[in-house]
């Protein structure tokens, strides 16, 4: 088999069997850093010895079985040099190897745990959201650093040092491999969820023409909220994430005009949204739902997301529920901009005076003073009530804020009407 | 990336004969796989061609023939629609789906025609204020 062949064909392995070769050597040597290195080390001898041997049937019992030989030869030098040590009777800086004995002849344990471990682990919160992003990619996403730095736009040196400095502070802080209890998993799985948004959204908000690592990465996000629904399928807002990253990459292609301007959400034409993409979206909505929890942040934008799914067109729209699932959202989290997406569902169910009265109220908050947005939601309001001059004033008010030419543009448009 | 999976139809699927318990057990086990690794989109087995139809147009003109349809090798008994990141991930998937022994199974890849780029042109300014307000529904 030709070489490049069958480097592409260990590519694929890698992104199929990487997650899980990890996680299972996580668990044997109780370090995760370790565990990379070790199944870096069986990715070298399948890059060495496939393109003459052909890929094997059991690419990844191959690959954990040299992982394991490995891994035993490492520690049978550190019991040696251990020994040698005690001998000597000196102090030696050894390699931060774990204490523990390794678990190599450990009833096999079910890959989900050992996954689920390990997507918890990347996603502590003992790492900064970036290290968790980086990490999770690396780890779980089987991404390379270089895959990884291209898609943040990070130089590749900074994207590796972070790594190496959060498997450090894993090691070092004495993280351990475990799923956390019930006391604890709402808020760890709420920071896993978050760094799977996080990665979604980075590649949402790619442009069109940029890398096409960036956009790639709202699959990686979706692949990752997939794995993580089947891992806990009792969590609904695990759910809840898919469902709502589904239901968002949906519209992909009808974000765009053909000359690369932005088109609202209103203004798109729905015969390109991906309905297939909706339909799961909204199947996995039925799963949390039959869950039969209180909505959680993550279900409540989905089901905001499958209100205008469900319209046809933007007539159709369910405004009072959007209003309601908005009402809901900012108890749990009490956001300003949650607020104002709340205003303008209210005023397309009610009138533009039940909008402005919210509106208004938030006026005063100092973190929204140069969020363009108010004054624009606010001018389309006070216009919709006849009240021209102040709509004026706001639109012009809004133009000032915004640093989007275009958006300056179309606002001014509105000022002078 | 997607890709459509057709596993193509033999004597048997054409015939009507239902799957042995065993395989039937296997390909969920392998479908189920599929939907942990996160990659499966959709996937359904069909109906002998005997329930179903074709339609030539000649010059805008439409002809109905209705199945049964020779050359069991050319038609479809099922498809799987995956996201994977390359052509060579889907063969990867696809080496790995459960056969009969003595059966000769035969399965094609295509990819999936998709818009060329996923993100819009939000330009930096755009990007910068959505960034500190995440939790806000995209309004788009």
């Amino acid at each position: 088999m030709p070489t490049l062949e069958t480097n592409r064909a260990i590519d694929a392995v890698w992104r199929i069997e990487s997650a899980r070769l990890i996680a299972g050597l996580t668990r044997m040597v109780h370090d995760v850093g370790l565990a990379e290195e070790l199944a870096q080390d069986a990715l070298v001898a399948a890059l060495e010895q496939w393109p003459e041997s052909g890929v094997p049937e059991n690419p990844g019992a191959w690959l954990m079985a040299i992982a394991k030989r490995r891994a035993i030869d490492m520690f049978r030098r550190r019991e040696t040099l251990d020994r040698k040590v005690t001998e000597i009777g000196r102090d030696l800086e050894t390699q931060e190897l774990p204490t523990a004995e390794p678990d190599f002849d450990a009833i096999h344990s079910n890959i989900a745990d050992d996954l689920l471990r390990l997507v918890f682990i990347s996603c502590h919160p003992v790492l900064s959201t970036e290290a968790r992003a980086a990490l999770t990619l690396r780890l779980l996403g089987g991404l390379t650093t270089e895959e990884i730095a291209r898609a943040f736009l990070t130089p590749e040196p900074t994207i590796a040092q972070r790594i190496v400095r959060a498997k450090k502070t894993l090691a070092q802080k004495k993280i351990p491999f475990e799923v956390p209890g019930a006391a604890e998993l709402g808020e760890r799985l709420a920071s896993v969820l978050e760094v799977v948004y996080l990665i979604f959204n980075e590649g949402y908000s790619a442009t069109g023409g940029e890398d096409w690592m960036r956009p790639a990465l709202c699959e990686d996000a979706m692949r990752l909220g997939r794995i993580l629904a089947e891992l806990v399928p009792k969590e609904p807002e695990a759910h809840g994430l898919i469902a709502l990253m589904e239901i968002q990459a949906s519209r992909a292609r009808a974000r765009t005009a053909p000359d690369g301007t932005p088109v609202l959400l209103l203004d798109q034409d729905r015969a390109r949204w991906d309905q297939l993409l909706i339909r799961r979206g909204l199947a996995a909505l039925e799963r949390a739902a039959a869950l039969g929890e209180p909505m959680g942040p993550y279900v409540l934008q989905a089901e905001i997301a499958a209100c205008h799914a469900r319209a046809r067109t933007p007539e159709e729209t369910d405004w009072p529920r959007i209003a309601a699932l908005y009402a809901r959202l900012v108890q749990l989290v009490p956001s300003p901009v949650v607020e104002l997406n709340r205003a303008v569902a209210l005023s397309m169910a009610f009138g533009p005076a039940a909008g402005l009265e919210i509106v208004d109220e938030l006026t005063g908050i100092p973190s929204m003073k140069n969020y363009h947005l108010l004054p624009s939601v606010r001018g389309d309001l006070l216009a919709k009530l006849g009240r021209r001059d102040e709509a004026r004033a706001e639109f012009e008010r809004a133009a000032s804020l915004t640093r989007n030419s275009r958006e300056r543009a179309l606002l001014l448009k509105r000022a002078a009407e | 990336m997607r890709f459509m999976v057709m596993i193509k139809s033999d004597e048997r699927t054409e015939g009507g004969v239902m799957p042995t318990e065993e395989e039937l057990t296997a390909m969920g086990r392998y479908n189920e796989e599929l939907v942990k690794a996160g990659v499966l989109l959709a996937g359904e087995g069909l109906h002998p061609s005997s329930k179903g139809a074709r339609i030539t147009f000649t010059d805008g003109k439409p002809t109905v023939i209705d199945g049964p349809f020779a050359e069991a090798k050319e038609l479809i008994a099922g498809f799987w629609l995956i996201d994977v990141k390359s052509k060579e991930e889907a063969i990867e998937w696809m080496k790995r789906i459960p056969c009969t022994d003595g059966v000769e199974t035969n399965v094609e890849i295509r990819q999936v025609f998709e818009a060329e780029d996923f993100g819009d042109a939000y330009t930096p300014e755009l990007r910068e204020q959505e960034a500190h307000l995440r939790l806000a529904t995209k309004q788009d």
